[in-house]
């Protein structure tokens, strides 16, 4: 078989990793943009028929271990992401970056609700909306990200 | 289905306490990570020690020269309370005497969730940190040990949202519960009765009661209280002591007891 490379999507998920705990001032962390919810976006919207649910699931448990929050909180919510990237993979890769943009947010903000959902049922004070800021800052980024790492990935050949 | 596992791990989580021993595991295995997000601060630190001038060093050499002559005059000063206080102790019959020793830890990273006020330091069960161990600064207690792996844990400070202190006013006694709020620089008092005598600039020590945090370390200033007759409680805002996001080395005091005792205690803190 040939060689597929796989191992840059790991390194990718490293890297999400270590920018999600990345020290911040305080006041600052409340824009960190979801990394890796961005990832998985792409990876997933890259290779639909490889990558699923359960790839989202471990990256989540991975950053729910690195981060040290409730066991669980980011994996159910990028499965959630992931299950509706898979739905709309097509799509996505059809709009134009405006409209990417968008999708983006919305897939990002869907996240952000389901973390944010647990974070209330930890008895966790939760202030306003300002737990969707990420789901904005990520959407902002994606212009950037996501045309550099496809880059890397046709470069790499990952399939 | 694996959104329902998730979802499962996260009652578990959040509801007992069965994944303690595997976090406190992981909180040794993902320090490599901190340590390595902390990598440019570190850098930073080393290059202006570096790069400083020469009557930068001097000045702050005869700065420090100065403190420590102050802080051993004061030091003295307390050893022979110390030996007095020992002595009062022992006609009073009583065997509370609880050696503390210290330890210097370092901040290597911070919670990334703002809602929750967490900080990992580099000291962890190898150096004889464990479950409640209290930290604190130069200038108040910070917070207690949550999850301690063997090389580094994770710190629960004073005002995260989910933490309470049992604290007293140095000036005349009254005990009541300092409560985080998920705002750095606030704790709050609630419930006081309306006749308790807590008033502006009251410093707050801890009590000791509860059996987590030693007796008599500061823990913030009371800056505001309101008594409003309408309510049946007065409420009054805090100010921590500890500078919460401002130190970069932490102490973290060690009592040492007997280990009897000492282990009866690791488990009353592992039960709660």
């Amino acid at each position: 078989m040939e060689a597929n490379n796989r191992w840059f999507i790991a390194v990718t998920v490293l890297l999400a990793l270590l920018l999600a705990v990345m020290p911040l001032p305080y006041n600052w962390l409340w824009f960190r943009p979801s990394f890796t919810a961005l990832l998985v976006i792409f990876w997933i919207t890259r290779m639909p028929q490889s990558l699923g649910v359960g790839f989202a699931w471990m990256v989540g448990i991975l950053e729910d271990l690195v981060t040290g929050s409730v066991l669980g909180t980011h994996a159910l919510a990028l499965a959630v992401l992931a299950y509706f990237s898979l739905l709309t993979y097509q799509r996505t890769r059809a709009f134009n970056p405006a409209q990417q943009l968008m999708w983006v947010f919305i897939l990002v903000g869907i996240n952000q609700v389901v973390g944010n959902w647990v974070h209330g049922l930890a008895g966790k004070p939760v202030p306003g909306l300002t737990f969707l800021w990420p789901a904005i800052t990520s959407a902002l980024l994606w212009p950037w990200m996501a045309p550099w790492l496809g880059l890397m990935a046709g470069r790499l050949q990952v399939r | 289905m694996l959104g329902l596992v998730a979802a499962a791990l996260i009652v578990i989580n959040i509801y007992t306490d069965w994944l303690q021993p595997l976090r406190e595991r992981v909180t040794g295995l993902v320090s490599p990570f901190y340590w390595i997000t902390d990598t440019p601060d570190r850098v930073g630190n080393w290059a202006g020690e570096q790069l400083r001038s020469r009557e930068e060093l001097l000045e702050e050499n005869s700065r420090l020269k100065r403190q420590v002559l102050l802080l051993e005059q004061r030091s003295q000063l307390l050893a022979s309370v110390k030996a007095e206080n020992t002595q009062l102790k022992e006609l009073m019959n009583s065997a509370d005497s609880v050696d503390e020793r210290v330890l210097v830890a370092q901040i290597i990273g911070v919670s990334p969730d703002p809602l929750e006020h967490v900080l990992v330091i580099d000291k962890g069960r190898d150096d004889g940190v464990g479950l409640g161990t209290p930290i604190m600064d130069a200038s108040g207690l910070l917070g207690q040990v949550i999850e301690a792996g063997d090389s580094s844990s994770r710190v629960l400070l004073i005002t995260d949202a989910s933490h309470a202190i049992p604290v007293q006013v140095l000036r005349n006694s009254v005990r009541a519960v300092a409560e985080g709020t998920g705002d750095l620089y606030r704790l709050k008092l609630r419930h006081l009765a309306n006749t308790s005598d807590i008033r502006e600039g009251d410093l707050l020590l801890s009590s000791g009661l509860g059996g987590r945090f030693p007796a008599g370390y500061p823990v913030g200033e009371v800056i505001s209280v309101r008594r409003d007759p309408g309510h049946a409680f007065a409420e009054a805002e805090v100010q921590p002591r500890g500078r919460m996001n401002r130190s970069r080395f932490v102490l973290a005091v060690i009592e040492e007891r007997d280990t009897a005792q000492g282990n009866d205690r690791e488990r009353d803190l592992g039960s709660e």
